[in-house]
């Protein structure tokens, strides 16, 4: 093990300097540049034997990718905000024709107005294109789950998107614990396809024409994976643990044993949320959060029994559908606890759009509503925007 | 926790010392985060960058409005940015300036707590030739935080120089010139009080 400190994105490069991919493709945009930056000069110093394909649009970097993986290639790329909505396109066919990409998305809002800064509209936007998404609080877990997204897409034969806090997770430096290029060299091991274009004994056209007759049996093997994928991000985060000693499960509960109110949050806030909870917890009150850090496939039945007990919930969204009613994280929930006839109070906040600073004193403020909403059980009003000037 | 606030212009290095702050610190076994709020990046902006430094690991990823220092990199910003906003008074402010603290005080008159100065510009121009502020104003940031002794902030900027200008070890020795006058030079510590 090796203590360093490292920004999100220095620790992702990292990770993809100790993968060592066969292909990288990828065109820059803030705040995920510094990525395809620091990886592009280790292939410069030869300290990777990566193909690096500088392309000139983010639809081109997902399509040489998709390329790349078909002929059989370990390929992973990074993109922010509108480069990942150029790609929307591409994503679609990546996770259709099964090819095991690993992309990262350092999260960014999505224009307009025209914002650099941090929020989860780019990677909630795609929600339903067939990825794999986790979610991560910190560098080292940017890190980890970097490195235990290439077994999980190659396992399951699905793409997996990692995502973290642009500028607050991407541009902070912070201590991390690294593992050794020689243990996860030996954690990812060589990938070794099914099914591939360039195999010499095996002639296979991939991503034809489908039409009436076997598309659907396709999309519903597509889902039937998704849905199995569960199985293998736990076996590969079990595997994980034991080179790196950090366990990662589907969410992470903090103090919820005993809470009245659970706030259910992503990301780098869920930080700043443990701190309120510790705070909150020295005044005696039963506060706790949950951590999604799988949200696909969403493991509704696990969040919904880790929260079963609850007699009031915050469910936080850092991007707003737009839609009238409530933000993803929120409808997504609230209908998985419905489908499992589990009634508790709950409320939604929109927050921190466009980077908007979340303070500990904004989430005290969520937690000293949902504390009065589990004694009353009295929600005024869904859907919620925190700190909003009106 | 120690969380520490910069205020300098775009271009003037205020990200970096951040930077090279949370290193020295990370070399001493503690828990750091060094960020820098990005805004629009134009040269001579005002913009601001952060540090914690702490004992124990570090989850909050908000921004910092009661830090414990404050380190101005250029002290005209002082008439257009409130620099002790928030700032605690058992803390302190250091300003880069060629006044002394007493003189620097009048143009902060709501804070009493400590102030600080240092001539990181002089330093800099008289040990590099050039204006380079960050290397002196981190040796005094150093001191009046008390993160290092001297004999361990010297030997630890000089490896960290030696890596930094491997290609360039004839600046090595300047900047550990402008390290040493700093950590000397640094006057004030007095809060409005005393």
């Amino acid at each position: 093990m090796i203590r360093e400190r490292l920004s999100g994105n220095e620790a992702v490069a990292f990770a993809m300097k100790q993968i060592n991919p066969d292909v990288v493709p990828a065109y820059p945009i803030t705040p995920s540049t510094e990525i395809p930056q620091y990886f592009s000069s280790f292939v410069s110093n030869g300290t990777v034997d990566t193909e690096f394909i500088p392309v000139e649009s983010e639809h081109s970097a997902l399509s040489a990718c998709i390329g790349a993986s078909a002929a059989g290639g370990r390929v992973m790329s990074a993109t922010s905000s509108q480069g990942l909505s150029l790609m929307y396109e591409m994503l679609y066919i990546a996770s259709g024709m099964r090819l095991p990409i690993v992309l990262t998305c350092v999260n960014r809002a999505v224009s307009a107005p025209i914002n650099i800064h941090n929020d989860h509209s780019d990677s909630m936007g795609v929600r339903d294109c067939g990825f794999i998404q986790l979610y991560c609080e910190s560098n080292q877990e940017a890190y980890d789950n970097i490195i235990m997204a290439v077994k999980i897409a190659e396992r399951s034969m699905i793409p997996v998107m990692v995502c973290y806090d642009g500028f607050i997770t991407s541009h902070s430096v912070e201590n991390i614990e690294l593992l050794e290029d020689s243990v996860v060299k030996d954690f990812v091991g060589k990938y070794e396809p099914k099914h591939y274009l360039l195999n010499p004994n095996e002639f296979i056209s991939m991503g034809p024409l489908d039409l009436q007759n076997y598309f659907f049996e396709h999309r519903k093997q597509l889902a039937d994976a998704m849905t199995d994928s569960k199985k293998i991000i736990e076996e590969v985060s079990e595997e994980f643990a034991k080179i790196s000693g950090r366990k990662y499960g589907m969410f992470e509960s903090y103090k919820t044993e005993d809470s009245d109110a659970c706030m259910v949050i992503l990301n780098s806030s869920a930080g700043t949320a443990k701190v309120v909870v510790d705070k909150l917890r020295e005044e005696g009150l039963k506060v706790g959060i949950l951590k999604p850090r799988v949200f696909r496939p969403l493991p509704y039945k696990d969040l919904t029994n880790a929260l079963r007990n609850q007699k009031a919930i915050a469910i936080m969204d850092k991007a707003d559908s737009v839609n009238g009613f409530s933000g993803p994280l929120y409808s997504e929930l609230s209908a998985a606890l419905y489908s499992q006839s589990i009634s508790i109070p709950s409320i939604n906040y929109i927050y921190g759009l466009g980077g908007r600073d979340v303070k500990e004193t904004d989430l005290e403020e969520v937690f000293r509503n949902i504390i009065k909403i589990s004694k009353d059980g009295k929600v005024d009003k869904t859907t919620n925007y925190l700190g909003v000037r009106e | 926790m120690i969380e520490i606030r910069w205020h300098g212009r775009g271009g003037q290095g205020a990200k970096t010392a951040s930077l090279l702050l949370a290193d020295v610190a990370f070399s001493t076994g503690k828990f750091i985060q060094g960020f820098p709020e990005y805004g629009p990046e134009r040269m001579g902006a005002p913009l601001t960058a952060y540090n914690r430094i702490d004992d124990k690991i570090i989850r909050i990823h908000s921004n910092i409005y009661e830090p414990d220092y404050v380190v101005v990199v250029d002290d005209t910003l002082i008439n257009s940015v409130d620099v002790t906003q928030g700032l605690k008074e058992t803390g302190g402010i250091l300003i880069n300036s060629s006044l002394s603290p007493d003189e620097v005080r009048k143009t902060i008159p709501e804070y009493r707590g400590a102030v600080y100065t240092v001539d990181a510009t002089k330093i800099s121009h008289e040990c590099l030739k050039a204006n380079f502020p960050n290397t002196a104003l981190l040796s005094a940031v150093i001191k009046i935080t008390n993160l290092m002794n001297r004999e361990d902030l010297e030997e630890h900027m000089l490896d960290s120089f030696k890596t930094k200008f491997a290609k360039k070890p004839e600046v090595i020795e300047p900047n550990m010139n402008a390290v040493r006058r700093a950590y000397d030079e640094v006057k004030g510590g007095n809060s409005y009080d005393k």
